[in-house]
């Protein structure tokens, strides 16, 4: 067999799966570098979770192909992979100790018993888990188990490491202590990574590049940076926090900057080349690029309105803001805001995002 | 490492013993009390006046008597093993789902709803001597004898197993689909062949449920009488002790002797399941745990 040697150097993807008529992965093309840590962000139902069990050889592709480092790697069954998997569930065994589970791929592998206890021990303490060896699963907090999903799978040093929504099970304190540990180790073993979740934050924090994934299809890819900053379409836009969408008609594009006409306003942002006149475009701004006064400051163009919710968020309170009858803007501010008052809205120009309309 | 708090009271609560009244009236009045007569009537027997545990000594002294307990643990045995090993391959299989699931269970468990005695007459009828299943072998030119299939040991065997089949099968169906498919995948990621997942991950998990499966299949197959009559040779090969215990109490009219057959078959069963749980215990002593369905 041309195998692929036991080290991940690149992995290329280019698989559709299908279920019956209904697709839910449309050709996702992606190439991955050795220590990259590349995540799979979207909604429920948006194909991320499928696209990590097709990697990792739990389920087929209905078309296309897996390879890495040049072979390919799509008709291999899972276990002769040598990829790591971490499940949302942790998936222990409940009849095995922790000492077991840790072990239990390097019991599958010709090694000593001595070089199975070496290598468990030194694991569980990379985890913080030495003293816990024979404890078994359901005495353990999730955290912990968590802890145990993760070593279990490095302990046998993956090329590759998947990681199914890991943290969803856990309280948010414990989430963000998680996501820091999983970043530290992603980094000090020089692991390469597929992350799957659905929660932006988490894929802003851990990742060196973000896959935006909906209803099966590639919506953006690109660092957190970039998605963060500049969404590409609305589905992005939506799901990196910016809430107001406004459609307009391009009304003039000069100096690079496109004014929009549309929802009742005016509003201008930074233009691409590809931008012109006449076209029907969505302008989006996020509740916290936003800048409100009550005082309206003179000779800039401003958008007022009146308070008509506030959400009150401890060191800030969004609030929305009713333009007219058709038009809300929600903003994000450390200013103390009431109801039913009068604020005067800035857009700045930096802090729109131009968008093709849907 | 921190002690597990053992925050249970030991309080009687009225509320509860209230609740749990109407069960435990059932069980005194119709297990515990027909038990403990049976065993006192057991320890009367007609001739003498007096405990005395002549009935029991009569049994283990009479071949023709204490014989019938070999018979029926020959029978049942064979039974539940065959019956456990193809419920637990078939239902293994199907865990995920298969095509056709509804239909196929459906047909699976459909000897359940007939009871007994139509099945009993249905072997007779297709595995006969004069039945389809032999006319067809023999006008096929497979066989020239017909399978000697009923009126013997081998005809209870085959309509213990289809009684007891689709019971145990929807048991391990149960089980075995409770057990959280993630485990398995997780297995398969760490460098386990299928194989190896079900000696390792699997087989661990079920064994619990298969226990109980063994127990309860056993204890209904020890307790064979239609079919042991009705397929078998009740004088012979296939007197099993509940047609000794039968023939004493309403062919010889002697309750006394009856009970005590009775009891010694009680008896075998319980032993039976004191097995099944020390071998349970000593197979995975982790299982106590709260394993399997969560």
């Amino acid at each position: 067999m041309n195998g692929p040697g036991d080290t991940l150097d690149s992995l290329k993807l280019g698989i559709t799966k299908r279920y019956g008529n209904k697709t839910v992965l449309d050709n996702l093309e992606l190439d991955i570098q050795k220590g990259e840590f590349v995540t799979f962000l979207g909604p429920s139902g948006c194909g991320k979770s499928t696209a990590l069990s097709i990697v990792a050889g739990l389920i087929a592709a209905t078309e296309g192909e897996i390879r890495l480092n040049g072979a390919r790697v799509d008709h291999l069954p899972p276990e002769k992979r040598a990829f790591g998997m971490v499940f949302q569930n942790y998936a222990l065994f409940p009849h095995m100790t922790v000492f077991d589970n840790v072990s239990f791929g390097l019991t599958l592998k010709p090694l000593s018993k001595e070089e199975i206890k070496k290598r468990t021990d030194a694991m569980l303490k990379l985890v913080q888990l030495t003293g816990y060896e024979d404890r078994y699963p359901g005495q353990l907090s999730g955290g912990q188990q968590q802890r145990v999903a993760i070593a279990r799978a490095l302990v046998l040093h993956p090329r590759l490491m998947l990681f199914d929504e890991p943290l969803s099970n856990l309280d948010a304190k414990l989430r963000v202590e998680m996501r820091a540990e999983i970043k530290q180790i992603h980094a000090a073993l020089g692991l390469t990574s597929i992350y799957v979740t659905h929660d932006q934050a988490e894929a802003l924090s851990l990742s060196d590049r973000i896959v935006v994934l909906r209803n099966g299809v590639l919506m953006q890819s690109g660092t957190p940076q970039e998605i963060h900053d500049r969404p590409k379409n609305v589905f992005v836009a939506d799901f990196m926090g910016f809430r107001n969408f406004f459609k307009v008609r391009i009304a003039s594009v000069s100096d690079g900057i496109a004014e929009g006409v549309g929802d009742g306003i005016r509003i201008r942002a930074r233009a691409g080349s590809v931008v012109r006149a006449d076209a029907d475009m969505v302008m989006a701004i996020r509740p916290d690029d936003i800048r409100a006064g009550t005082e309206v400051a003179p000779g800039t163009e401003n958008i007022r309105g009146q308070v008509e919710v506030v959400e009150y968020l401890g060191r800030e309170q969004e609030a929305a803001i009713r333009i007219n009858d058709n038009t809300r803007v929600w903003l994000r501010t450390a200013q103390s805001i009431r109801m039913a008052d009068t604020i005067g809205l800035q857009f700045p120009i930096d802090k729109v995002v131009l968008l093709p309309a849907e | 490492m921190r002690a597990v708090a053992n925050d249970e009271k030991n309080e009687f609560d009225a509320l509860a013993f209230f609740c749990l009244l109407p069960s435990l009236l059932y069980v005194l009045c119709m297990f515990v009390y027909p038990f403990l007569y049976g065993v006192y009537l057991s320890l009367q027997p007609q001739k003498i006046d007096g405990f005395s545990f002549a009935n029991y000594l009569a049994f283990f002294s009479d071949p023709y008597q204490y014989g019938t307990i070999w018979i029926t643990f020959s029978l049942a045995i064979p039974t539940t093993i065959v019956v456990l090993l193809l419920a637990l391959w078939l239902a293994y299989g199907m865990r995920r789902g298969i095509f056709m699931e509804r239909t196929v269970t459906t047909i699976l468990i459909m000897p359940i709803s007939l009871g007994v005695i139509l099945l009993s007459e249905g072997i007779l009828g297709f595995y006969g001597s004069q039945g389809w299943f032999n006319q067809v072998l023999i006008g096929l030119g497979i066989i020239k004898e017909p399978f000697i299939l009923t009126h013997n040991y081998a005809g209870v065997m085959l309509a213990l197993f289809m009684q007891q089949f689709p019971f145990c099968f929807l048991m391990l169906l149960g089980y075995i689909s409770g057990i959280d498919p993630s485990l398995e995948r997780s297995a398969r990621m760490l460098g386990a062949t299928p194989s190896i997942v079900f000696r390792r991950v699997m087989l661990p998990l079920i064994a619990p449920g298969l226990a109980i499966a063994f127990a309860l299949v056993f204890v209904m197959s020890f307790a064979v009488f239609p079919s042991a009559i009705m397929l078998g040779q009740p004088a012979g090969t296939t007197r099993t002790i509940s047609i000794a215990a039968y023939q004493k109490a309403f062919e010889q009219y002697d309750m006394s002797a009856a009970s005590a057959i009775a009891v010694v078959m009680g008896l075998c069963q319980l032993a039976a399941l004191l097995v099944i749980i020390l071998f349970r215990r000593r197979l995975s002593p982790a299982a106590t745990m709260g394993v399997g369905k969560r």
